[in-house]
C-alpha cells in the first residue's frame, strides 16, 4: 500500500462521490455522449454499419480535435444549467469524472458540498489573484522583500508569485497533473482553477498543460481510450464494458492502422476473450522450459532426416533432398492434409488407462500444452515469415508492373493476400489459445472444423506467394480467390465463436490441465 | 549552491524554539542533511525509547517533501524494515508550506497512532490487527532493546 493515491485525500473524495460511477456508466450515460456528439462527429463516425459482422463491435475512431471540442461543449452546456463560469464548470466537470447527469444531480442536491469537495468552496477571500505587498513573507521561500508579487487563487492563500509558478509547473512536469492541482497551502484542497493556471504556467509548458487537460477526459471516460499504438493520438470510443469481457471480443481499429483489443489494449487477439489471452500469455511466459523445447525454425525431415529451414509461412514442406512433402505442424504426410480430414489442428486425446497413471497424466498435459503452443507460436513465426515474403512481394509488385506492364491497381492483389494472410494467421493463433482453454462439448466439433478450413484457407493462399515472380500474374485470379475464401474462412469461425460466447455455450477449464 | 533563504530560517527557527521532544541538527560538511531524534509518545508502546531518525533536503525541497528515514530498529506497521515511513504529508497530500518542524510531529504522532489499515510492513500490519497485545508487547520488546542507549 505504498502508492501514492492512497494518501490523496482528494481523490478518495471524489471516490466517495463517485462511487457508482467506478462501476461502470449505464447506457444512458453512453447515450447522452453520444447525443453530445451528435453534431460535430458525423465527419469521423467509423460505425462499421456496413454489413456488421456478429464478432464486430461499434467504435468511434477521436481525434485530438474532436476531444477538445467535446470538452468544450459540454463545459458550454452545464455551465448555463449550473449558472457556474466555465472555469468553474471545467473543474466540476473534471471532478465529477465528466458525468453530466450526476454532477447536475449532485449538484441541484448539495451544491454546497459539491463545490467544496470539487475545490470551489466558499471562497474566504476575493482578493484578486495578482496583488503586489508590501510586508508580506512567503511561507514557501521565505522572502520578505518589499514590495513582492505575491498570487492567491479563491482560498487566499497567498504566496510569491515565483513560488506558486515554481509549484504548478513542477506538478505538470514532474507529476503529470494538470486539472486536479491544489492550492500549495496544507490541508487546503481548493484546486488551482484553468484561468489561474493560465496565469501561472510558461509559455514552453502550455502545450503540455493544455494535452494533460485534454488526456483526463479521456483517461476518466470508460467508453473511451487511448489507442496503444507508440505516438498515435488517436482515441477510440467503444460501449463495451469491463463486465462485458467474458461475452464479447472488442476489436476495435485505429485510424492510424493499428488493431486492438478495446478491453485489454492488447494486440487484436480475436477470437479468444480478455482472461483467457492474460491467462495464456502468462503461461507461455511461465513455461519458458518448456519453451526451449519448441525448435523454432529447423526440423528433420520425416524420411531422411535432413535438416530443413522453414523459410516461408506455408507449412506445406518440399524436402529438398528427398522431396518428402510434409506439414511443418505435425510432420505428418502432406498428401493427407489436402483431402477432407485435415485434421493437423485437433490434438486427439490419448486413452484413458495411460491418463490413470499421474505421471503419464502430467506428462499428457505437457504434451497436450505443447501441442497448442506449437500451434500458436507457429502462427506467430509464420505471420513474420509471410511478412518478410511481403516485403518481397512488393519488389515483386514493381517488377510486374515494370515487365508485364501492369498498372499499380492490377498488382494490388498481392496486397490484398499478403494482409489477409497476416490477419487470419493472427486470429488462427489465438484460435489456438482458445482451443487449449476450451472444455470439449457438442459445439467443439464445429469449432474445430472451422478452424481447420481457416488453416487450410491459409496454407493455400501461403503457398502461392512462394511461387517466383514471373508466375505471379497468371496466378492473379486464383491468389484473388483464394484471398477471398481466406477472408470468408476466417469471418465464418468469428462469427460463429462470438455468437458461442455471446451465448455463454463455450465452457473453459478454470486450470490450465485441460482434464 | 548557496542554500536557500527558506531552509536558513528553519534550521535557525529549530535551533532557537525546539519542539519537546524531538531534535534535528544539520551536519557541518552538509547542511541539507539533518541528524534527528524523537522522542516515543507517551501512552504508546514506544515510550521511553529515543528513536534515530535520518532527514535530507533534496534540491527542490520545498516542492518535494523531505526525505526521512528511521535508523532505529522499531516495530511499527506504517515503518518498514529499512526504516522507510509509510505517512500521507511525506507524499501525495506535502504541500510546500510544511515544514521540517511539522513533517517531524506528523512522525510523532504515527507512533503515537499507528494505523494497520495502511500498511507498509504487511507482517507488523498483519500481527497488528489479529493480536494487537501481542504486537504492543512485540513493540515494547523492541523498544526496550533498540530504542534504549
Ligand atoms: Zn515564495
Ligand atoms: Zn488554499
Ligand atoms: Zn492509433
Ligand atoms: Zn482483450
Amino acid at each position: 500500500m505504498e502508492s501514492e493515491d492512497d494518501f490523496n485525500s482528494a481523490r478518495s473524495t471524489d471516490d466517495e462521490m463517485m462511487d457508482d460511477v467506478e462501476s461502470g456508466y449505464s447506457d444512458d450515460d453512453f447515450d447522452d455522449l453520444e447525443i453530445g456528439e451528435e453534431e460535430g462527429f458525423d465527419a469521423h463516425d467509423k460505425i462499421t454499419a456496413t454489413q456488421k459482422q456478429s464478432y464486430e463491435v461499434e467504435f468511434k475512431v477521436w481525434t485530438p480535435k474532436d476531444i477538445d471540442e467535446a470538452q468544450l461543449r459540454l463545459i458550454n452546456e452545464v455551465k448555463d444549467v449550473l449558472g457556474q463560469s466555465p472555469e468553474a464548470t471545467a473543474i466540476l466537470l473534471r471532478y465529477s469524472r465528466w458525468n453530466r447527469e450526476k454532477l447536475i444531480e449532485q449538484y441541484m442536491d448539495n451544491q454546497a458540498a459539491v463545490l467544496e469537495g470539487a475545490g470551489l468552496g466558499e471562497s474566504n477571500s476575493t482578493e484578486a489573484r495578482v496583488q503586489t505587498l508590501t510586508g508580506f513573507t512567503c511561507d514557501i521561500c521565505c522572502d520578505d522583500t518589499s514590495p513582492m508579487t505575491t498570487f492567491a487563487i479563491k482560498c487566499g492563500h497567498r504566496f510569491c508569485i515565483d513560488c506558486y509558478k515554481t509549484y504548478v509547473n513542477a506538478k505538470v512536469t514532474d507529476e503529470a497533473e494538470a486539472a486536479r492541482i491544489k492550492c500549495p497551502a496544507d490541508q487546503c484542497n481548493r484546486i488551482v482553477d484553468n484561468k489561474s493556471m493560465e496565469l501561472l504556467v510558461p509559455d514552453n509548458l502550455t502545450d503540455r498543460y493544455h494535452e494533460l487537460l485534454v488526456r483526463t477526459y479521456v483517461d476518466d471516460l470508460e467508453n473511451l481510450k487511448w489507442c496503444p499504438a507508440p505516438n498515435c493520438e488517436f482515441a477510440i470510443q467503444c460501449k463495451v464494458k469491463a463486465k462485458e469481457l467474458k461475452k464479447v471480443v472488442p476489436t476495435v481499429h485505429c485510424d492510424c492502422g493499428h488493431d486492438f483489443c478495446f478491453g485489454c489494449a492488447y494486440n487484436d487477439h480475436l477470437p479468444a476473450p480478455c482472461d483467457l489471452v492474460k491467462k495464456w500469455v502468462k503461461k507461455c511466459e511461465d513455461d519458458s522450459e518448456t519453451a526451449n523445447w519448441i525448435s523454432a525454425n529447423t526440423k528433420e525431415c520425416p524420411k531422411c532426416a535432413s535438416t530443413i529451414e522453414k523459410n516461408g509461412g506455408c507449412n506445406h514442406m518440399t524436402c529438398r533432398k528427398c522431396k518428402h512433402e510434409f506439414c511443418w505442424m505435425c510432420m505428418g504426410v502432406w498428401s493427407e492434409h489436402g483431402t477432407s480430414w485435415y485434421n493437423c489442428n485437433r490434438f486427439e486425446e490419448k486413452s484413458g488407462t495411460e491418463a490413470r497413471d499421474a505421471q503419464a497424466k502430467s506428462r499428457q498435459s505437457l504434451e497436450r500444452y505443447l501441442h497448442y503452443y506449437n500451434r500458436y507460436a507457429n502462427h506467430e513465426q509464420s505471420a513474420k515469415l509471410d511478412k518478410d515474403i511481403y516485403v518481397k512481394t512488393e519488389k515483386k509488385m514493381t517488377q510486374l508492373q515494370n515487365h508485364a506492364q501492369l498498372s499499380w491497381i492490377e498488382v494490388q492483389f498481392l496486397d490484398s493476400a499478403s494482409k489477409a494472410l497476416q490477419r487470419c494467421r493472427q486470429t488462427l493463433k489465438w484460435t489456438y489459445a482458445f482451443a487449449f482453454y476450451l472444455e470439449r462439448n457438442n459445439l467443439t466439433e464445429i469449432f474445430e472444423d472451422n478452424q481447420k478450413d481457416l488453416e487450410m484457407a491459409v496454407e493455400n493462399l501461403s503457398e502461392l506467394f512462394e511461387k517466383p515472380t514471373d508466375q505471379l500474374e497468371k496466378m492473379k485470379v486464383e491468389m484473388m480467390d483464394k484471398t477471398a475464401y481466406c477472408n470468408k474462412r476466417r469471418i465464418i469461425l468469428l462469427n460463429d465463436t462470438a455468437d458461442n460466447l455471446r451465448k455463454s455455450r463455450h465452457a473453459f477449464w478454470s486450470n490450465d490441465l485441460g482434464a | 549552491m548557496a542554500l536557500p533563504k527558506r531552509i536558513i530560517k528553519e534550521t535557525e527557527r529549530l535551533m532557537a524554539e525546539p519542539v519537546p521532544g524531538i531534535s534535528a541538527v544539520p551536519h557541518d560538511d552538509n547542511l541539507r542533511y539533518f541528524d534527528v531524534t524523537i522522542d516515543g509518545p507517551t501512552q504508546s508502546p514506544y515510550e521511553g525509547g529515543t528513536f534515530k531518525l535520518e532527514l535530507f533536503l533534496p534540491d527542490d525541497y520545498p516542492m518535494t517533501p523531505p526525505k526521512v528515514r528511521f535508523l532505529t530498529k522499531i516495530y511499527h506497521p506504517n515503518i518498514d524494515r529499512l526504516g522507510r515511513i509509510c505517512l500521507d504529508v511525506l507524499k501525495g497530500n506535502w504541500s510546500p508550506a510544511l515544514q521540517i518542524r511539522t513533517i517531524l510531529l506528523s512522525i510523532q504522532a504515527l507512533l503515537g497512532a499507528p494505523n494497520p489499515d495502511d500498511p507498509l510492513a504487511n507482517d507488523v500490519a498483519q500481527q497488528w490487527k489479529e493480536d494487537q497485545n501481542t504486537a504492543i508487547a512485540t513493540a515494547k520488546e523492541w523498544t526496550e532493546k533498540y530504542a534504549k542507549a
